[in-house]
């Protein structure tokens, strides 16, 4: 009974992991470029970017298709509309891995100052969307709780570079610029971490029907 | 939440030796759509027999526990069934209009019930017709036979028939069933509308009929209740798995 409808949900789940994967791929090779200072790399990162948007399109078609021809109910439904509301997200970390790209060349390739906890907020952040993905996969409600804890680490890394680069600034006023640069890459992986938070609420929603839990924070950091 | 309309505790019910219902414990608010849904054989068309007795005339039936109309028995010794079936009317899966008039059909039930009064009457019908949202498609032709309807438009004549009677709970049958679905739409909203001055209980295998205009559901199966709650809540996060099985299609 029902096979095909089984095997269409199979297939959806199998291409959200692909686009989980390629989001895993871009912000890894943006913070790689960052730190490494990699024109290479970075020149990667916008045409993974279109990659994930033409995933995303493709996604949404899937799941439109499924919401008009099985008029899914209980988990099929969760399911379904989750993955809806999930590939809004990795699409934007798409996104903003490729906003950081753009901030690189800016930066002049200099080296990152040692006190200055980026590369740290980079593996942290990287960490949250894979485990994100993976709670996916495994349908792993622990998992996913733990990613939405972890966001508070981000956000921490976020309030501490920013009082560094203020006191960078405070120092020495010509680097304004540069530290503005940095403060707005810091920015767009906080809000990334913010997308693998929300990811990993619709992976709880899809699997336990609970909508609100674990979601305040980010509804925090929103404003 | 609403007063409880109809009450069932502990019903059991029996076809021979078939036991049909088992332990039904189930109460029906006033003023809702309530939806039975199920397997086939699960029981849920018997449950809406029982209400108002419909299952009477099968030989062989037996039942036992409560199930109460505002608060009184059901299934009482002294209780007027006539009576009780004006109070508690049905609507069937296939469309039976009497093979009379339209007009006549809607009165036949308000002149058995002593009904005389051609102008009394004549509103009656006018009324039902209205609440049936189907004046004005029938309103000049009155007098025509009303087997010359339209499936969808003798269904919704046999809701005005049945409402003529001024009933307090009307019972579907998978009424729309048998309906297009432009007809099956229009019976819809009008179970919406009713619901205001009725209680409805409706038979559907038909999940997204349930999903679109009941306010609670019950899931039978093999003549027991699995699980009873608010619609929304059931189709999206249902307690039981068998529920889940059932109304996600993996069985039934």
């Amino acid at each position: 009974m029902r096979t095909r409808f089984d095997e269409q949900l199979n297939t959806l789940g199998q291409e959200l992991i692909k686009m989980g994967a390629l989001c895993e791929e871009v912000i890894s090779l943006a913070a790689s470029a960052l730190i490494q200072k990699d024109d290479a790399l970075a020149a990667k990162i916008a045409p993974l970017d279109h990659e994930i948007d033409e995933k995303e399109r493709q996604i949404e078609s899937m799941c439109l298709r499924l919401l008009l021809q099985q008029q899914p109910v209980a988990r099929d439904l969760r399911q379904i509309s989750a993955a809806l509301k999930m590939i809004t997200d990795m699409e934007r970390i798409g996104d903003q891995a490729e906003d950081i790209a753009e901030i690189l060349p800016f930066l002049n390739g200099r080296t990152l100052p040692e006190h200055i906890e980026i590369r740290e907020m980079a593996k942290a952040t990287i960490k949250m969307v894979t485990d994100s993905v993976d709670a996916y996969v495994k349908q792993d409600t622990s998992v996913a709780e733990a990613v939405i804890a972890s966001d508070d680490i981000v956000d921490d890394y976020f309030t501490e570079i920013k009082s560094s680069l203020i006191s960078l600034i405070a120092q020495n006023p010509t680097e304004g610029e540069y530290a503005l640069d940095l403060l707005m890459v810091a920015k767009y992986f906080e809000r990334i971490g913010d997308h693998a938070t929300n990811i990993a609420g619709w992976v709880l929603f899809s699997v336990t029907g609970e909508k609100t839990y674990g979601r305040p924070q980010t509804d925090e950091t929103e404003k | 939440m609403a007063d409880t309309i109809i009450s069932a505790g502990n019903l059991d019910f029996y076809y021979g030796e078939t036991h049909a219902l088992k332990k039904i414990c189930l109460d029906i608010p006033e003023h809702n759509i309530t939806a039975l849904i199920g397997p086939s054989g699960c029981g849920k068309s018997t449950f809406l027999r029982t209400i108002n007795r419909m299952n009477d005339l099968i030989e062989g039936v037996k039942v036992t526990g409560s199930l109460t109309y505002r608060g009184e028995e059901i299934y009482a010794p002294d209780r007027d069934v006539t009576d009780l079936r004006k109070n508690i009317g049905m609507v069937f899966q296939k469309p039976n209009p009497f093979p009379m008039s339209i007009y006549d059909n809607v009165a036949y039930g308000p002149r058995t019930h002593g009904i005389r009064a051609k102008a009394r009457l004549d509103d009656i019908v006018e009324q039902s017709l209205r609440d049936a949202a189907i004046w004005d498609e029938v309103k000049d032709r009155l007098k025509k036979n009303a087997l010359g309807l339209s499936g969808g438009q003798q269904q919704r004549l046999c809701i005005a028939r049945a409402l003529a009677v001024k009933p307090d709970v009307l019972l579907m049958d998978e009424s729309t069933s048998a309906l297009d679905p432009i007809s099956t739409s229009r019976i819809e909203d009008l179970a919406m509308e009713l619901k205001k001055k009725y209680t409805i209980v409706i038979v559907t295998h038909n999940m997204q009929q349930a999903v679109r205009i009941s306010d609670r559901t019950a899931f039978f199966l093999l003549g027991e209740l699995i699980e009873y709650g608010d619609t929304e809540k059931m189709f999206s996060k249902p307690a039981d798995k068998r529920t889940e099985d059932y109304i996600t299609g993996r069985f039934g």
